[in-house]
């Protein structure tokens, strides 16, 4: 899952303000939320860059106009199914470097795998797969702790698993779509993360988007934080309540936002609000922050609202047990009314659950869309999550789930530190696997991308829509899976690569034995 | 009263005084530019001037007293929320029966064998020996999950492979896989419909599509379900009152094999009314790819028209292709543009490859096997007969649809209560004879106004006495439960 940094800008807007939005903004210091401040050259180039392929696009676009002009007639009276600078982005910025993104893999998506080379004979407008595979270093996948390939423990139980049940139910979980593997793997993941009850569905953007409405509708209030994922957006904007936003990751604007709405009431009619729901994420992806969960729930609780926790990236990933961030930060999960989580990241398989009292989940059960209408998780994933949660909680009899855990957490904390030392602008927290490295320059994207891989690291650059159009970054997913030795080889790449392109934002940090160096001398 | 009077006289005196002082004043009679001016023009000067300051003043606003600090902590402390969820009731107690083996034709609840009618395998692939070998071999190779959306490392060969094979399969050029069948529709339809653009739809769309409607802000009309005759009038209404209307983009949306009814859609009336109007077609094909048309590939090929006369196809694949996901097939103008406008496709992690792996194969079986489809068509046909007297029930369901919807003849009254009805009739058959059918239960959320009912996914799989026993043990159920009438 992508997490968007702007997601409700990005989707409620259309491009071409957003583009026309950066522009208006030029020459302004920018900070867009209070972790990250761009220096002021790199702004300033970063507007011009975009500046100009703007200007070029629009040169461009004159000339397609011309061109579509003679063409007219072929639209016989239908609008364009694009219509003016709807998708002016795609075609005129993302063409260019979309040989970046979407690159086809045909092996597992674990430590190392094999990109499948593509080769564009028309300047990158399509893209053409080879035969020809290059073996990379993965630091793009979620895949926390090593699930993503075949496992000793996971695998065998899996094709027992389908064997058994196949491949799908064809049917929705109200009607033959519960099997006896359906069930257990809902009581699994309530105990794994400590509420009475769970329910699970076939895919983590649907249980965001189709819960939420169950949940909330007119009359209600999301107090969402501003850099939620699209799912939560999409899901906050189908219930039908009103959605207020508070800075990322701030509890104390938070708090205001609380007490500013419960004062004044509905908007119009000033009647209260019949409930007040405030939906954070365990860890941002875009960012690889862990949230202020005691903070926030501490806030919560003297406000009476109910809390949201979209634990996607952090749960199995973080914390002693691998039980997410209420058991890092220490938070009750009783405090936290609804839990919601994915299968994707940690545990390798699809999916998302969401976990709370035994009475919501009866609820849900009942009038949840997504468990009313979809076809349920296909049976091998099932399995898959199942297994995996029992190697992380050493059920299965061996010590692999402990090893993992620590090794996740070792190699983010070696990784990131190294990040930092060397100069480059690194966001998040310690203890979180994801770590963005700040790019801006949009013509850096491409560069460290194409760099990287040629060196046989293969990273994830990202750039709109999943971020803001000036914060483009490149952004690193830890593995347990990862080796030292892969890590060495990792951070050499990316220094040399930081070096070419220019990304190291900050003085780098004289390593130790320069200090000692220094030191001696002085004496 | 004598003194008053004076006093009056003084102000008026002095009042006039001023008023003469101010006539002889230097500038009175002066003339400039051979315009006499006059002391009344000075006057009128003034009182102008004042005229605009009184103008240029607010009107009187009472002041504004934001609330204390105080106050706001009261009204925190006095706002109480209700509660997250409203108090449990008996029905959503209901817990529906738990499978013990795989969803094929014939399948395990509490112990016991029974026939399954609620699994949409129309085909009977699920549990098909090939498509097990093919997950098998994917699971192997892959792992299970992709661990990233497309756009990340989340791109497996074999997702390139299936969007090849489901574009060449329905002739169509290009396709996009999703992750999920539900989220197909709903972020399909807000990448092309956006605000202002105008949407129809049926009354009887399923919820995913309700969603994907509402999440792209257009403006949607509803036309009466199924009917061709309510689509015209409102295409016309909508193009007639709207002369803005050719200039927006404008589709009509509408389900191949209703799931809320498993009514067909008439394609071949829709393309007419559609090339009249100029509106695009958004069709889901969850429940017709795979079981109309000679050869399996959908409504197209069932009323003969050709697939690039439809603009957007939508599918969900966990119904006769037996695997799980979606795809939209189209232009490839369609295709490209949701690959980084559609949400569901964008920020959400690709669908697992054995997955995909397991459609290819689906897709292949569906070519080699056209038996398949001849045999599905054989017991729909003989379900359709066995249940046509059936006391107290009607098939509202197209003859050729693979879902037999069956709704009361009698309603009564509410739909909480027919729902009641049908699945007193559901556990019975299930408890009684071991035929397992479900009713159509709705979310609080679908909008779908149309009778509930009983519905019944037949399989090419299911043999003459699985259908012969469904039949008979609905009657039974029927006959004993609804009360007797006509």
């Amino acid at each position: 899952m992508i997490h968007s940094h702007s997601a409700r800008s990005v989707s409620s807007e259309s491009e071409i303000g957003i583009l026309l939005q950066v522009f208006a903004f030029a020459g302004g210091p920018i900070s867009d939320s209070s972790m990250i401040t761009i220096p002021y050259l790199t702004a300033l180039s970063t507007y011009f860059s975009y500046g100009l392929l703007f200007a070029f696009g629009q040169f461009r676009d004159f000339f397609r106009k011309i061109f579509d002009w003679w063409n007219a007639s072929n639209l016989q009276g239908y609008a364009p199914i694009c219509l003016g600078l709807e998708d002016f982005y795609i075609r005129r910025l993302y063409l260019r470097i979309q040989d970046c993104f979407g690159r086809p893999i045909c092996s597992p998506p674990d430590a190392w795998f094999d990109v499948v080379e593509r080769v564009s004979n028309d300047n990158n407008k399509t893209l053409n797969g080879t035969t020809k595979v290059s073996r990379c270093l993965n630091l793009g996948s979620y895949n926390y702790l090593g699930f993503a390939a075949s496992d000793e423990y996971c695998t065998p139980r899996v094709i027992e698993s389908l064997k058994r049940f196949s491949a799908s139910t064809c049917s929705t979980r109200v009607d033959g779509g519960t099997t006896t593997l359906h069930s257990e793997l809902e009581v699994c993941v309530a105990n794994f993360v400590g509420k009475p009850a769970a329910i699970v569905f076939g895919m983590g953007y649907v249980t965001n988007s189709a819960i939420l409405p169950v949940l909330i509708g007119k009359g209600g209030l999301i107090i969402s934080d501003s850099l939620n994922h699209n799912s939560i957006v999409n899901g906050a904007r189908g219930s039908g309540s009103t959605i207020r936003i508070f800075q990322h990751n701030t509890p104390s604007h938070l708090e205001k936002v609380l007490r500013e709405h419960i004062a004044e009431g509905q908007p119009r009619t000033h009647r209260p609000w019949k409930k007040i729901i405030v939906v954070v994420e365990g860890i941002y992806s875009m960012e690889g922050e862990l949230c202020q969960l005691p903070e926030i729930v501490e806030i919560c609780k003297k406000y009476k609202a109910y809390v949201y926790l979209d634990e996607a990236h952090s749960i199995g990933a973080v914390g002693r047990s691998g039980r997410g961030v209420c058991e890092l930060l220490g938070v009750d999960t009783a405090d936290v009314e609804i839990m919601m989580g994915t299968f994707t990241k940690s545990f390798g398989s699809c999916g998302g659950y969401i976990a709370g009292s035994k009475e919501l989940i009866e609820y849900l059960k009942y009038n949840c869309p997504a468990h009313l209408y979809a076809t349920s998780i296909s049976p091998p994933a099932a399995q898959q999550i199942i297994s995996s949660i029992k190697v992380i909680l050493g059920v299965d009899g061996s010590s692999r789930g402990a090893q993992k855990l620590a090794q996740i957490r070792e190699n983010s904390n070696f990784f990131r530190s190294e990040l930092q030392k060397m100069g480059f602008e690194v966001l998040g927290d310690n203890d979180s696997p994801v770590m963005p490295i700040m790019l801006y320059n949009p013509a850096k994207i491409p560069a460290f991308s194409r760099e990287c891989l040629k060196r046989k690291v293969a990273v994830v650059t990202v750039a709109f829509p999943a971020t803001p159009l000036l914060l483009a970054r490149a952004r690193i997913c830890i593995s347990a899976a990862h080796s030292r030795d892969d890590l060495i080889k990792a951070l050499e790449v990316i220094s040399e690569v930081g070096d070419l392109v220019g990304i190291k934002y900050f003085p780098a940090e004289p390593n130790k034995e320069q200090l000692e160096a220094n030191r001696v001398k002085l004496e | 009263m004598d003194s008053t009077v004076s006093i009056l006289a003084n102000v008026v005196g002095a009042t006039s005084d001023w008023v003469r002082s101010v006539f002889e004043f230097q500038f009175a009679r002066a003339v400039i530019f051979e315009v006499n001016i006059g002391g009344h023009l000075f006057v009128e000067g003034l009182l102008l001037v004042v005229i605009l300051f009184l103008l240029s003043q607010k009107s009187y606003k009472p002041p504004k007293r934001p609330l204390t600090k105080k106050e706001i902590d009261e009204l925190c402390e006095e706002w109480a929320p209700e509660p997250l969820i409203p108090s449990i009731t008996d029905e959503m107690k209901r817990e529906p029966p738990v499978l013990e083996s795989a969803a094929g034709p014939h399948t395990i609840v509490n112990g016991k064998d029974v026939v399954n009618f609620t699994s949409a395998n129309y085909l009977g692939l699920l549990g098909s020996q090939e498509l097990l070998e093919t997950c098998t071999t994917a699971l192997e190779k892959y792992g299970v999950g992709s661990c990233g959306p497309r756009g990340f490392y989340g791109t497996i060969d074999v997702h390139l492979d299936c969007e090849a094979r489901i574009a060449k399969f329905l002739g169509t050029p290009d396709s996009i896989l999703y992750s999920y069948g539900l989220s197909t529709m709903f972020s399909a339809i807000p990448a092309f419909c956006k605000k202002g653009d105008v949407v129809i739809a049926d009354e009887g769309v399923h919820w995913g599509i309700q969603n994907g409607l509402q999440l792209s802000r257009s403006t949607i009309i509803y036309f009466k379900h199924n009917n061709m005759e309510s689509l015209q009038n409102t295409l016309e209404k909508v193009t007639q009152e709207n002369k803005q209307a050719r200039k927006l983009r404008r589709y009509i949306v509408v389900e191949a094999v209703y799931q809320n009814s498993g009514k067909i859609a008439p394609l071949d009336e829709i393309i007419k009314l559609k090339e009249k109007y100029r509106f695009r077609v958004l069709l889901d094909e969850s429940n017709s790819i795979g079981v109309l048309g000679s050869s399996g590939r959908g409504l197209t090929e069932h009323c003969k028209v050709p697939s690039d006369k439809i603009d957007i196809i939508t599918a969900a694949m966990g119904h006769a292709l037996a695997t799980e996901g979606g795809f939209c097939t189209g232009n490839a103008r369609v295709i490209d543009h949701q690959r980084l406008s559609s949400s569901g496709y964008v920020f959400s992690a690709s669908l697992p490859p054995y997955l995909a792996s397991a459609t290819i194969k689906a897709i292949d079986i569906v070519e080699e096997k056209p038996e398949l489809l001849v045999k599905l068509r054989q017991n729909i046909a003989m379900l359709t007969k066995g249940l046509s007297d059936i006391k107290g029930l009607e098939i509202v369901s197209d003859p050729v649809s693979p879902i037999i919807f069956l709704a009361l003849k009698q309603s009564t009254g509410s739909s909480k209560g027919d729902l009641q009805v049908l699945e007193d009739i559901a556990d019975h058959v299930l408890k009684e004879d071991g035929v397992f059918i479900v009713t159509s239960k709705r979310s609080t959320l679908d909008k779908c106004k149309l009778p509930v009912g009983i519905r019944l996914f037949v399989s090419a799989a299911h043999s003459e006495s699985d259908l012969v026993k469904a039949s008979e043990s609905l009657k039974r159920a029927t006959a004993s439960l609804l009360p007797a009438h006509d």
